[in-house]
């Protein structure tokens, strides 16, 4: 395992994640083990690894969803250890029984006006959909929707979990368009994804889980160029990894 | 037969029969009332059990399911007892009262509601829980969600607790005693002009309550092909 | 008009009128047989009673069995049956004050058109009975201790028969009130026995008729009692009271006489 880089002193407001020994276990079955990790650098960390690997259990951990069993982990600005806002997208959106609006309005801690939201729409091309029951939208649109949600809460750090599996890819460019845009304003994103090639474009720095366990943690030009692990070599040769 | 009991029912609606009007007034009157009573006490109750977790939950979910099944006679005698004279809530003089057949119709429908409630509400929560988590929504903000985003099938439940309570006689029957002008209603009367072997009558007003349930039905498949449609259901 | 407002105007037109039908003054409630209520007796007398005393009687009508029960919890104020030996013991007891007769009529049996046991135009209830037995017809009871069901097991024991060994195969109990046995007995074919009045006014009679009456045994008596006050605080003795004096006077016997249902007369009044 690689420790990354050490952050630079003008990412200051970047938030940082740590953690150490988290673990999880549900009856019985060990789903995290010992996993020790430090996010300090800004734009995406990607987490890839096989089905199974406890990908969408570590983010829902580090999000709050779920208590880890053992260890402990902290997410902070580098200057202080206050908590900083984040939001999540799940794999399978969530969405209200309501309009497009209603569902963002739902989510608007700020107050918004009716402009912003509808600004909001327009970015995930959504706007002239507002008025729509948001339950009857595509996939694409349900994801697209509940990225604009996520944003809306004004997250400094952004939890996706394979936001884009299966969506067509007008939808896929419109999400990984605005995951970009919100990294240069300084939004950290930890983003799962099963799309190599996603992984490539957006990633940062990539995590590669299995088995509950972080096989590598190391920036992304080194992963996909000279990946040190036997796991990640055969996952990124499209080799069925156990 | 039957067709004369048709004709008869018409001519009882088309004559405006008063007695008629009467009784179903008086059935509606006190099913709604009951259902209010009933809808103020089963949302909380499916609700809370829904959306909290604690030791027994499961006792309590299957306790409630099992009160779904209340027989209306059990349900009519256990209220008569409580309300007679003698029994620890005669002082307040409610046997033989619409009074009494609202309560009656309380503690039948009250399950009913608080069970579909928690399944509606279960399903939902099940659904939003971790969205909400990630929102950090608070429980006041999170139950009126939950209540305006169950209000199609909260809807339906709502119209199946009124089928069951205007369609009930055994429990009514023995609190309200089919006083004629005081505590009749539509089962109840029923009931009495088949005892008296007034078939067409009684299958005249047979009639008249299937019309109002066909009516309930309706509501309800309109609901339903209108939660569809946006895709709430 | 707002949410807030709709849902007042609904509880004020639904609370009100349910909340003031509680606190009609002189009204009270008679316990009674289903007979004297099917027979439409009350809905010839009532509106009568309201006229000259101002009270509101509200009548529940259950078996005898029932009616005296309910009494003795005190859910009634007038008890209104036909079993004098149970009415006595109810006053003996304390229950209530005073026992009066009130008015007569008389059972019958009745019984499907073809006559199985060939008793048409029998006057004599206990031959009847044998027959019944004898030619393995059905026979419908009411089996719930009203006050006509308490007569037939009398006539039954008169007759040296045990119908309850044979309960469920030829001697049916419905455990019902009269009307309700009626229909069953008409469903069944089955002979059944049944105080004139309901017979009269009952519409379900399909081929059924008459076949015994006329026997001095199938004397039916109504008697009327006011529960005791002393046992049940809470009684409307003064309105109750008042009820049964117009019940007993001249008047009110007089207008119970007059009832009559396709020009045959119902109750014969017999007050002392």
């Amino acid at each position: 395992m690689v420790t990354p880089k050490a952050p630079t002193s003008n990412q200051s407001e970047i938030p940082c994640i740590g953690t150490m020994n988290l673990g999880l276990t549900i009856r019985g079955s060990t789903l995290l083990n010992d996993i020790s990790i430090q996010v300090t650098t800004p734009g995406v960390t990607m987490i890839l690894g096989p089905n199974g690997a406890g990908k969408s259990l570590l983010i829902k951990c580090l999000h709050g969803l779920i208590a880890p069993t053992r260890g402990r982990f902290e997410i902070g600005l580098h200057q202080r250890g206050k908590t900083i806002p984040q939001a999540m997208v799940f794999q399978k959106p969530v969405l209200l029984r309501r309009s497009v609006i209603d569902n963002l309005q739902f989510a608007d801690r700020h107050s918004h006006q009716r402009e912003a939201l509808e600004r909001a729409l327009e970015a995930v091309s959504l706007l002239e959909k507002k008025d729509q029951p948001a339950t009857q939208l595509s996939g694409g649109e349900q994801q697209r929707l509940s990225l604009a949600r996520a944003l809306i809460t004004k997250p400094k750090l952004l939890f996706l979990d394979e936001p884009t599996a299966s969506l067509d890819p007008a939808s896929v460019l419109i999400i990984e368009q605005l995951i970009k845009q919100a990294s240069q304003q300084g939004v950290k994103s930890v983003f799962i994804s099963h799309d190599i090639g996603q992984a490539k474009r957006l990633g940062s720095d990539v995590i590669f889980l299995n088995r509950g366990q972080v096989i590598e943690h190391t920036d992304a030009a080194t992963f996909f160029t000279n990946p040190h692990s036997r796991e990640a070599k055969a996952y990124l040769d499209g080799e069925i990894v156990l | 037969m039957p067709d004369s009991a048709f004709l008869e029912a018409f001519g009882l609606i088309a004559t405006a029969n008063a007695d008629l009007y009467e009784i179903l007034w008086l059935s509606v009157q006190v099913s709604i009332t009951a259902l209010l009573i009933s809808v103020f006490l089963g949302f909380p109750i499916g609700t809370t059990l829904a959306i909290l977790d604690f030791r027994g939950k499961n006792l309590c979910t299957t306790l409630l399911n099992a009160l779904m099944g209340l027989p209306p006679v059990v349900v009519g005698l256990l209220v008569y007892l409580a309300l007679s004279r003698s029994g620890p809530f005669g002082v307040l003089g409610l046997l033989y009262t619409p009074t009494a057949m609202v309560i009656a119709q309380v503690v039948l429908i009250t399950p009913i509601i608080a069970a579909l409630t928690y399944q509606v509400m279960d399903d939902l929560h099940r659904e939003y829980r971790e969205l909400f988590l990630s929102l950090n929504i608070q429980l006041p903000k999170a139950i009126s969600t939950y209540l305006w985003d169950a209000r199609y099938s909260l809807i339906t439940t709502v119209l199946a607790g009124f089928g069951r309570a205007i369609s009930e006689v055994g429990a009514v029957m023995i609190v309200g005693g089919n006083i004629d002008h005081l505590t009749r209603v539509m089962t109840t009367a029923i009931a009495l002009e088949t005892s008296k072997g007034e078939l067409a009558i009684a299958l005249a007003l047979g009639v008249v309550l299937l019309t109002l349930a066909l009516i309930v039905n309706g509501l309800v498949t309109a609901v339903r092909t209108r939660a569809r449609k946006y895709g709430y259901t | 008009m707002t949410l807030k407002e709709t849902l007042r105007t609904i509880s004020i037109a639904l609370f009100i009128p349910l909340g003031s039908t509680l606190a009609v003054a002189d009204s009270i409630i008679v316990q009674s047989t289903t007979s004297t209520k099917n027979s439409g007796l009350y809905d010839h007398i009532l509106p009568i009673v309201k006229e000259d005393t101002g009270i509101t009687v509200n009548v529940v009508a259950v078996g005898t069995g029932q009616a005296i029960k309910n009494a003795q919890r005190c859910d009634g104020d007038v008890l209104l049956v036909h079993a004098k030996s149970s009415e006595e013991k109810f006053v003996a007891q304390g229950f209530g004050i005073k026992r009066s007769d009130l008015m007569y009529n008389d059972f019958v049996i009745v019984g499907p058109n073809n006559d199985p046991a060939r008793i048409q135009g029998s006057k004599d209830v206990s031959k009847s009975l044998s027959a019944i037995v004898s030619n393995r017809a059905l026979f419908v009871s009411r089996g719930d201790d009203s006050g006509t069901h308490k007569a037939e097991l009398r006539l039954w024991q008169a007759s040296g028969i045990d119908p309850a060994s044979a309960s469920g195969s030829w001697y049916r109990e419905t455990g019902s009130g009269m009307g309700a046995t009626l229909n069953t007995a008409v469903g069944m074919g089955a002979y059944a026995m049944t105080d004139r009045a309901t017979w009269i006014k009952f519409g379900n009679k399909g081929d059924f008729k008459i076949h015994v009456e006329g026997d001095t045994r199938l004397f039916n008596q109504y008697g009327v009692i006011l529960v005791n006050p002393k046992n049940c605080p809470n009684v409307k003795s003064s309105a109750g009271q008042q009820f049964i004096d117009w019940l007993l006077s001249d008047r009110g016997q007089s207008i119970i006489g007059s009832y009559q249902v396709n020009g045959k007369q119902l109750f014969f009044p017999n007050a002392n």
